[in-house]
C-alpha cells in the first residue's frame, strides 16, 4: 500500500521536478545536466512570440476573471432568493456546468458561435450601408472569454453561495432595522461579509483561464495564448526555455490558487 | 385620508384584526391589541406560538397577510422596515462582525439623511457607550467582548436612534442565570430613564412578570389574555394563563351551583368547591366541566382537628415531601380524593404554628376568595 501510494506521487511530481530543474538547466539538453543557470528566463522573457502569448493570456484571464466575479456574484444573490424547485433546478445545473469537460465546453462553444456568426455576418453585410465595410464576427478574444467564463461563473456562483448560507441573515434585518437603504445594506453589510468568496473565485477563474489549454484551443481564433504558444513550440521539441516558462505559469498559478484558498478559509473577518 | 388609529395620542402599538400566514401555518391568528406608550410591554408564550412573528410584524421584516399594523397612530402596512421609527434588539445580537463597537453602535445614524456631522455622531456614541456601562470600549472589536457585553451594545445601537419603540426579541436568552437577572434590572431602569415604549418577547414567565406593566399571553397566534402582571395572577381567564403564570393547584370538577360572582364546583370524589368567577373569562354554565384554581401560598396547612376554620375548605391529607426554602417551606400533600396539593407556607406562621415533616397528618384549608373556578381548556 505505502509502496504504491509513493508510486502514485512520484508518477504525479516526478515529471513537474524535472521541468523545474532543467528550467536552471545550462545545457542546452534535456539528457544532461551541466550546472545552475538562469540563461533560459531570460530567453523565454526576451522572446517576442513569448511576450505577446503572455499580454494575450493575461488579457483573457482578467477579462475572465473580472466578468465571471461580477456575474457570478449577481447570480448567486439572484439565485438566493429562489425555493423549491426553481432552485433545486438551478443549483442541479451549476453544479453539473462545473463538471462538464473542458473539451464539451470547447466543442459546444465553438458550434455555437461558428452557427451564430454564419447567420449573423450576412445579415449585418445586407445591413450595413453601401460603401463601408461591413464588421464581420469572427473568433477571438471575446469568444475566448465568453467560452472561459461560462465555466468560472459557476464557480464563482458555488463559492458565494456558500458564503451566503453561512451568513447571519438576522444581519442584513439589523441593517435594514437601522434604517439602511436595500442598497446601503448591500454595500455596507453583505459585500463585506461576501467579499473574501469573490476575490477567491476571481482568482480561480484567473488561474483557470490563464492555464487553460482546451476551451481556448477551440475558439481562439487566431490569438494564441500562452498554453497554446507552448504547445505549439513543443511540437517543435521541447527546448529547456518551454521548461523555464512552465515553471513560471506554475509558481504563479500555484500562488493565486494558494491565495484563494487562503481566502476561502478565513472566517468572517474574524 | 390616511387611516387612524382609535387614539392616536395615546397608543404608540395597535394590531387590528392581523392575521400572518406562512405557506400552511398560521403565525399570528386575528390578532387585536394595543399599546400605550411608554408602557413596558411583553409578549409572554411557549415556543412556536407566534411571538417573534408579532415583533417582526412591528418592525417590518414580515408584513401582515390581513389587518393593519398602526405605529404612532398610522398604518405602516407595506412600509419597508428602513422607514419604521422602531428598532430592535436581536436575540443573536446580529452585531456587524466587520465593525467595532463605535461603528456598530452609530451605524443607525449614518444611515440618516440628512446625516449628522462627524463630531456629532461621535459625541452622541460615547453617550450613549456611558448609558449602558461601555465606556472606553468604542475600539474594541464586538467579538472580543462577553456576552453581557455585546447584547449592551445592541441596547446601545438600538436605542442611539431614539426609535419611539424598542423590539427586544428574547434578549436575555442567552446570557447565564446571574447575568440575566443583573440586566433584567437594568433594562427596566433604562426603560424607565429613556421613557419609550418597549416591547419584549420571552417565554420566561418570571422575566415577563418581574419587568413589564402589561403582558399578553399568546398561544397558537392567539392572544389568551393581556394584562398587568397582577391581574394575570390573580385573575387568570382560563387554566392555560394559571398554569403558565405562577404555580397553581388545580381541582376539577363539574359545575353545580352559580351565584352572580362565584361557582360551586364538585369533583369526582364528591369535594365542593367554592369560588369566585376571574373578571373577563367566559362566563361557566351550571353542568359544564370547570376547575377550581388555588394558588399555594393561598393554602394553610394544620394539624388535622386543630379546627380554627368554619367557612373554610378543609381537605385531609398527609405531608408526603418538605422543602425548606428559606423564607418559606414547600409541602406536598397527598389528599384523600384531591390528588396532590402543593402549600407554600412562610416562615412566620411555621414558628407560630410547628412546622411538618412527611408521613404527619394534616388539614389543609383556604377560604373562598382564594379560589378561582375557571373554565378547564
Ligand atoms: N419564515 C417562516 N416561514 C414559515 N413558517 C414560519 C416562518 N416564521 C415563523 N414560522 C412559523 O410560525 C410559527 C410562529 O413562529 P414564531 O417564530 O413567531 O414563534 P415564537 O413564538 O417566536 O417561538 P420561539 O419562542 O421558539 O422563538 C411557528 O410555527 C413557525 O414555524
Ligand atoms: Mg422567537
Amino acid at each position: 500500500m505505502r509502496i504504491y501510494a509513493i508510486a502514485v506521487f512520484l508518477f504525479l511530481y516526478v515529471p513537474i521536478g524535472i521541468i523545474v530543474l532543467f528550467s536552471f538547466n545550462a545545457g542546452r539538453h534535456a539528457s544532461e545536466l551541466k550546472g545552475f543557470s538562469i540563461q533560459w528566463y531570460d530567453k523565454a522573457l526576451s522572446n517576442p512570440f513569448v511576450g505577446d502569448a503572455f499580454v494575450t493570456s493575461l488579457i483573457v484571464a482578467f477579462s475572465v476573471a473580472i466578468l465571471s466575479s461580477l456575474m457570478g456574484t449577481a447570480a448567486a444573490l439572484a439565485l438566493q432568493r429562489l425555493k423549491g424547485t426553481p432552485k433545486m433546478l438551478f443549483d442541479g445545473l451549476i453544479y453539473v456546468s462545473v463538471m462538464i469537460p473542458g473539451i464539451v465546453i470547447g466543442i459546444a462553444t465553438l458550434v455555437a458561435l461558428v452557427t451564430v456568426f454564419d447567420f449573423l455576418n450576412p445579415l449585418l453585410a445586407s445591413a450595413w450601408p453601401e460603401g463601408s465595410k461591413p464588421p464581420k464576427l469572427h473568433m477571438g478574444y471575446a469568444s475566448v472569454i465568453a467560452a472561459h467564463t461560462l465555466f468560472t461563473m459557476s464557480l464563482v456562483i458555488i463559492l458565494v453561495r456558500a458564503r451566503i448560507a453561512g451568513m447571519d441573515r438576522a444581519l442584513i434585518e439589523a441593517s435594514m432595522d437601522l434604517y439602511a437603504t436595500p442598497w446601503r445594506t448591500f454595500y455596507q453589510v453583505t459585500l463585506p461579509q461576501i467579499y473574501p468568496a469573490i476575490l477567491a473565485g476571481f482568482l480561480l477563474s484567473f488561474t483557470f483561464s490563464f492555464d487553460d489549454f482546451i476551451i481556448s484551443f477551440f475558439v481562439a481564433g487566431a490569438n494564441t495564448t500562452l498554453p497554446i504558444y507552448i504547445f505549439a513550440s513543443i511540437r517543435r521539441g521541447i527546448t529547456p526555455e518551454v521548461n523555464a516558462i512552465g515553471t513560471m505559469v506554475l509558481v504563479a498559478s500555484l500562488v493565486l490558487l494558494l491565495t484563494a484558498q487562503f481566502l476561502l478559509r478565513k472566517r468572517t473577518q474574524r | 385620508m390616511p387611516k387612524q388609529s382609535s387614539d392616536s395620542q395615546e397608543l404608540d402599538i395597535e394590531f387590528r384584526n392581523v392575521t400572518k400566514r406562512f405557506e400552511n401555518v398560521v403565525a399570528v391568528d386575528d390578532m387585536s391589541l394595543s399599546v400605550e406608550r411608554g408602557a413596558f410591554f411583553s409578549f409572554l408564550g411557549p415556543s412556536g406560538c407566534g411571538k417573534t412573528t408579532s415583533l417582526r410584524l412591528i418592525a417590518g421584516f414580515d408584513q401582515p397577510s390581513e389587518g393593519d399594523v398602526f405605529i404612532s397612530g398610522k398604518s405602516v402596512v407595506g412600509i419597508p422596515s428602513h422607514k419604521r421609527p422602531v428598532n430592535m434588539v436581536f436575540q443573536q445580537y446580529a452585531l456587524f462582525p466587520h465593525m467595532d463597537v463605535t461603528d456598530n453602535i452609530g451605524y443607525g445614524l449614518r444611515q440618516r439623511n440628512p446625516k449628522p456631522g462627524k463630531q456629532e455622531i461621535i459625541k452622541r456614541v460615547d453617550e450613549t457607550l456611558e448609558m449602558v456601562r461601555l465606556s472606553g470600549y468604542g475600539k474594541r472589536r464586538v467579538w472580543e467582548l462577553s456576552g453581557g457585553q455585546q447584547q449592551r451594545v445592541a441596547l446601545a445601537r438600538a436605542l442611539i436612534n431614539h426609535p419611539t419603540c424598542l423590539l427586544l426579541d428574547e434578549p436575555l436568552a442567552a446570557l447565564d442565570r446571574k447575568l440575566r437577572r443583573e440586566m433584567q434590572i437594568e433594562l427596566q431602569t433604562l426603560q424607565r430613564d429613556v421613557g419609550i415604549t418597549f416591547i419584549l418577547v420571552t417565554h420566561d414567565q418570571e422575566e415577563a412578570l418581574s419587568m413589564s406593566d402589561r403582558i399578553c399571553i399568546m398561544r397558537e397566534g392567539q392572544i389568551i389574555q393581556t394584562g398587568s402582571p397582577r391581574e394575570l395572577y390573580d385573575e387568570p381567564v382560563d387554566r392555560y394563563v394559571a398554569d403558565f403564570v405562577g404555580r397553581t393547584n388545580f381541582f376539577d370538577g363539574d359545575v353545580i351551583d352559580i351565584t352572580a360572582s362565584t361557582a360551586t364546583v364538585k369533583s369526582m370524589s364528591g369535594q365542593i368547591f367554592v369560588g369566585s368567577q376571574p373578571k373577563g373569562a367566559t362566563a361557566l354554565a351550571k353542568g359544564s366541566k370547570a376547575c377550581v384554581a388555588v394558588r399555594p401560598e393561598m393554602i394553610a396547612i394544620k394539624a388535622v382537628n386543630d379546627a380554627s376554620h368554619s367557612s373554610n375548605i378543609s381537605i385531609n391529607g398527609q405531608v408526603m415531601n418538605r422543602i425548606f426554602l428559606g423564607e418559606h417551606s414547600e409541602y406536598l400533600v397527598a389528599t384523600e380524593g384531591c390528588g396532590d396539593v402543593m402549600v407554600l407556607s412562610p416562615r412566620s406562621t411555621e414558628s407560630m404554628n410547628r412546622s411538618f415533616v412527611p408521613g404527619d397528618h394534616v388539614s389543609i384549608s383556604w377560604g373562598p376568595e382564594a379560589a378561582l373556578v375557571i373554565g378547564n381548556t
